[in-house]
Order: C-alpha cells, then sequence, then structure tokens
C-alpha cells in the first residue's frame, strides 16, 4: 500500500470493518450471546469502536430490522482520573463517563480501546471500573496489539497483531473522529 | 493557569474548562465511591486565616475526594496567634512539602503576596481574601446558573445572555466582585442593587449595571437569576457609622420576601453564598422555595474545588524543585 514519510498503512478500511465484525461475533461466541455484556469504549478513539462493535453485535443477534438500543449496549469510561502518569504530563483535560442504565454490576463488560501497548491505559481502566461497581467479568477488546507489555495484561479480542519495534509509532485513523479509516505504522 | 487568585484572570476558555472539568467530577460524586486516586500523594494545606466553615470544609472535601492529604491551619490555636508572620508561615508549609496552599486571610492580596513574593513555590488558590475576590465561589455560582438556566446544552457554553441582579452589601463583599467579573468574562448581563451606602467608591467602572431601587430592578430586569448578598454586621462596627438606618428598614427595602419572590420571572433562580441571615436580606420563604439553589451552591462547590485542584495540581509541575537532603 501506500507508504513514504508518511508511514506504512498496516489496515485500510475494509480490513478494519472486517477485524470489527470478527470481534463482534467472537465476543458473542465466548459470552453466549449479548446479554449481560456492555461495551466500554476507552477515549478517544475506543468510543467510536465500541459504538461500531455495538452495531455489528445488534445486527448479529437480532438481524438487518435491529432494534434494540445502542445505549443500552455501548457506554465510555474515562480513565484520566486513573493515569498513573499524570504527573509526568501536561494536565488532560477531562472527558464524561456514560454508563448504559443497567450499570455494570454482574454485567460483562468489554473494554474497547484502539491500541494495546504497554497496558497502563487498561490498568487505569479496571481501577476506574472498581470504583464504579463490580462487573462478573471484564474482557479487552482492541484493534491493534503492538506488544510491549509492561504489566501482565493481554487482550481477549484482537483485530491484528502489529509487531513494532518502540521506536515506531502506531495511529489509528477513524472516520468519526480523523476523517477516515486507516491503521498507520510510521 | 498556575494559580487562582482572582476571578478576574481567567480567560473566557479558562473559565469554561474549570466549568466543564466540575461537571465531570460532580457526575463522580453520584456514585457509591465518591473517592478517586488522582491527587494520591500529594498534600493541599488549608491555611484559614480567617473564620470559615463551608469553605474550609468544601476545599477539604474536594482535596479529599481527589486523595490528597489534607493539612488544616488556622489562626486560633497555631503560631499565628502568637504573631507569627505570614512569610514565616508559608514558609514554614512549605518545608513540610505543601503541593498546594488554599489561603483565606483577612487582608486583601494576603494571597497574591503569598503566590508572588518567591516565599513558597506552591500554587495558591485564593479562598476569599478581606473584600476583595473570592474566585472559587464565583465559579460555583456560575456553575449552578449553568446547570439550571441552560440545563441539557450546559457542558461548553458560556452565560451570554443570562440576566443576573446581585443584591445587598456590595462594599464588603467579595462574593459580589469575583462574580461582576467571572459573569462579565463569561457574557451575562449583571445588575448591581444596594443602598448608596453599601457601595464602594468607584463602582460605576465595574462592567455592570447598578442602581438602587430592587422592586424597579425586579421589574424592568425580569432577571434569570437573584443572587442574595450577607449583610456583612461583623465587618460594620458603629464607628464607622450606621450603613443603614436599622434592619428593618433593609429588609423592606432590600430583602427578598415573598411579594419580590412572586415578580420574578417563573424561571428565576434565588441564590445566597450563605451562611444566610434570615430575616434580613432574605426571608425564609425565599430561602426554602423550590428555586432556591443555596444548598446547590454548597454541593456544586465541592465539584467545582475537585476541577480546580485538579487543574492545578495533576499535571506536570514546571519547576517545583526537591528539596535539599539535609547532610
Amino acid at each position: 500500500m501506500n507508504s513514504g514519510s508518511l508511514g506504512t498503512e498496516v489496515l485500510g478500511p475494509e480490513e478494519i470493518s472486517r477485524a470489527l465484525t470478527r470481534i463482534a461475533h467472537e465476543i458473542l461466541e465466548r459470552n453466549k450471546g449479548a446479554e449481560d455484556v456492555i461495551l466500554l469504549g476507552v477515549p478517544t478513539r475506543g468510543v467510536p469502536l465500541a459504538h461500531r462493535l455495538g452495531r455489528r453485535i445488534i445486527q448479529a443477534e437480532q438481524g438487518p430490522q435491529a432494534t434494540a438500543d445502542l445505549e443500552h449496549l455501548v457506554g465510555t469510561l474515562d480513565i484520566t482520573m486513573h493515569r498513573d502518569d499524570l504527573r509526568t504530563n501536561p494536565t488532560r483535560a477531562l472527558t464524561p463517563t456514560h454508563l448504559p442504565p443497567r450499570g455494570i454490576d454482574d454485567a460483562v463488560v468489554v473494554l474497547v480501546d484502539d491500541v494495546l501497548y504497554s497496558g497502563r491505559t487498561v490498568r487505569a481502566a479496571l481501577d476506574a471500573i472498581s470504583d464504579l461497581g463490580r462487573p462478573r467479568a471484564v474482557q479487552l477488546a482492541v484493534l491493534v496489539d503492538r506488544g510491549h507489555r509492561e504489566l501482565p495484561i493481554r487482550a481477549d479480542f484482537i483485530g491484528k497483531n502489529l509487531p513494532t519495534s518502540r521506536t515506531e509509532r502506531v495511529s489509528v485513523h477513524l472516520q468519526e473522529t480523523d476523517g477516515r479509516d486507516a491503521v498507520v505504522l510510521a | 493557569m498556575r494559580h487562582l487568585l482572582s476571578a478576574g484572570d481567567l480567560s473566557r476558555e479558562e473559565a469554561i474548562d474549570i466549568l466543564d472539568t466540575a461537571e465531570t467530577m460532580s457526575a463522580t460524586q453520584q456514585r457509591q465511591i465518591k473517592k478517586l486516586p488522582t491527587l494520591r500523594g500529594l498534600t493541599v494545606v488549608n491555611l484559614f486565616l480567617e473564620d470559615s466553615t463551608r469553605t474550609r470544609i468544601s476545599f477539604e472535601a474536594a482535596a479529599k475526594r481527589l486523595s490528597a492529604d489534607v493539612i488544616n491551619f488556622s489562626a486560633k490555636g497555631s503560631s499565628v496567634s502568637k504573631g507569627e508572620s505570614l512569610k514565616d508561615t508559608a514558609q514554614t508549609l512549605e518545608a513540610m512539602g505543601a503541593d498546594a496552599v488554599v489561603i483565606r486571610h483577612s487582608a486583601s492580596g494576603a494571597p497574591h503576596r503569598l503566590a508572588h513574593t518567591g516565599w513558597i513555590d506552591a500554587p495558591v488558590l485564593n479562598a476569599g481574601d478581606g473584600s476583595h475576590q473570592h474566585p472559587t465561589q464565583a465559579l460555583l455560582d456560575a456553575y449552578t446558573m449553568r446547570r439550571r438556566l441552560r440545563a441539557a446544552a450546559s457542558r461548553g457554553a458560556d452565560l451570554r445572555g443570562l440576566r443576573v441582579v446581585i443584591v445587598g452589601d456590595v462594599l464588603h463583599s467579595r462574593v459580589a466582585r469575583s462574580n461582576v467579573d467571572l459573569l462579565h468574562i463569561l457574557g451575562a448581563d449583571v445588575l448591581l442593587v444596594a443602598p448608596p451606602t453599601l457601595l464602594p467608591v468607584g463602582v460605576r467602572a465595574w462592567p455592570c449595571e447598578v442602581t438602587y431601587d430592587l422592586d424597579a430592578a425586579i421589574a424592568s430586569h425580569q432577571p434569570d437569576a437573584v443572587m442574595m448578598l450577607r449583610v456583612q454586621r461583623e465587618r460594620m462596627s458603629s464607628e464607622a457609622g450606621g450603613f443603614f438606618p436599622s434592619p428593618m428598614e433593609y429588609a423592606r427595602r432590600y430583602g427578598l420576601d415573598a411579594s419580590r419572590l412572586a415578580a420574578m420571572p417563573e424561571h428565576a433562580i434565588v441564590m445566597h453564598p450563605g451562611p444566610m441571615n434570615r430575616g434580613l436580606e432574605i426571608s425564609a420563604a425565599a430561602a426554602d422555595s423550590h428555586r432556591s439553589t443555596i444548598r446547590e451552591q454548597v454541593a456544586n462547590g465541592v465539584a467545582v474545588r475537585m476541577a480546580v485542584l485538579y487543574l492545578l495540581l495533576a499535571g506536570r509541575s514546571e519547576s517545583r524543585p526537591e528539596l535539599p537532603l539535609e547532610a
């Protein structure tokens, strides 16, 4: 695909779409349906990914004339106040946390993020979840796993395993936030 | 933003950023577990050299909800009552490792002095200085107005077009000064109503209108919010001359009673920074009505102060030197 100074596109729009469809079905398979499942997107790009997964899950369960409400399946989890690197960065803006109306107690929470790297974001998200309630289980879905974990954390659902070096940058672009769908390695 | 000394120092964007952050903080306070780990390991000193209940408790609650350690320090029972200077007190706090100092002082300008003399390096938050400024009060008032009057569209919004009437002892009121500054920055129209004796010299230069007649103000201005100020009797010595002939006359001309409450527009809210003199500036009917936001203001105060502490303390500090190890 196109390369050069802007980096290599490792996933295009079709590949991202297929990966998300596969992850949606894997979530349904693992949890034997969508009952008690809620998807929590981690801002910024985990949020549109969680919505896309939610739409695919509803379609897979109810067919194209699906009537289920996305708001009951998908939420947003702000983890900023639980980060361990707040003191070493400029002040971060907070985003609101929205939970589906049933709350997270006894639910199967699927965390959704774009890139899994050090695992520190996920650690912060697990802390944020434990302040909100007690889910039956927490699972993790990511579009890209680029390795280099600094904590004992792994993903349950992975769009693409991408071996990288620490000096490389992985950027995920999404239609909702960036105007196009692509995963770029630079 | 390095310190919070005056509401007038804020830009429109900074003020809206604080109010938006406070909305997120407020949402976390509806949860069963209200404590967040955000400021773990940091120490906030409440240096209250003038009496206060709600502001001190509010700052203390805000710091504790963000997991900071809080040291309360008041003039009574400390070396200040032995005559220790502000400089020495501040440097003692610095040496003990204070990461932020919240100061309330009876002298206007004390927080500014603390922040800009190089005595200490920590961020300084003004919790009320003399008759000068009380910025977190203005922020929580603006937050309350935005929440009540902008409802669902509050996030990111300013107060453009809102009409606010502030009534009472403007002369002694840091709440009035801070509110006039912040409401002007956020685009609201402010009208001050007070007897001529309780208006400071130079009030005509403030970014607001001024009048003496409360009934005419309510009728002509059709306010969205009416903010009653406390009559600060502790600052009115009889040697300084009477500011009004009698409490009864003040209540009749400037108190918010049931008939003035009824004359306000249907949606208008009643605000008071507390503590209230019931029967003087505000009647029980107004204070306890469903249009009163007085208790809401107290709850919002914690969220706003959490937001300010977060924005001043959570990020990287530019130049906080490590304490030298003792040899």
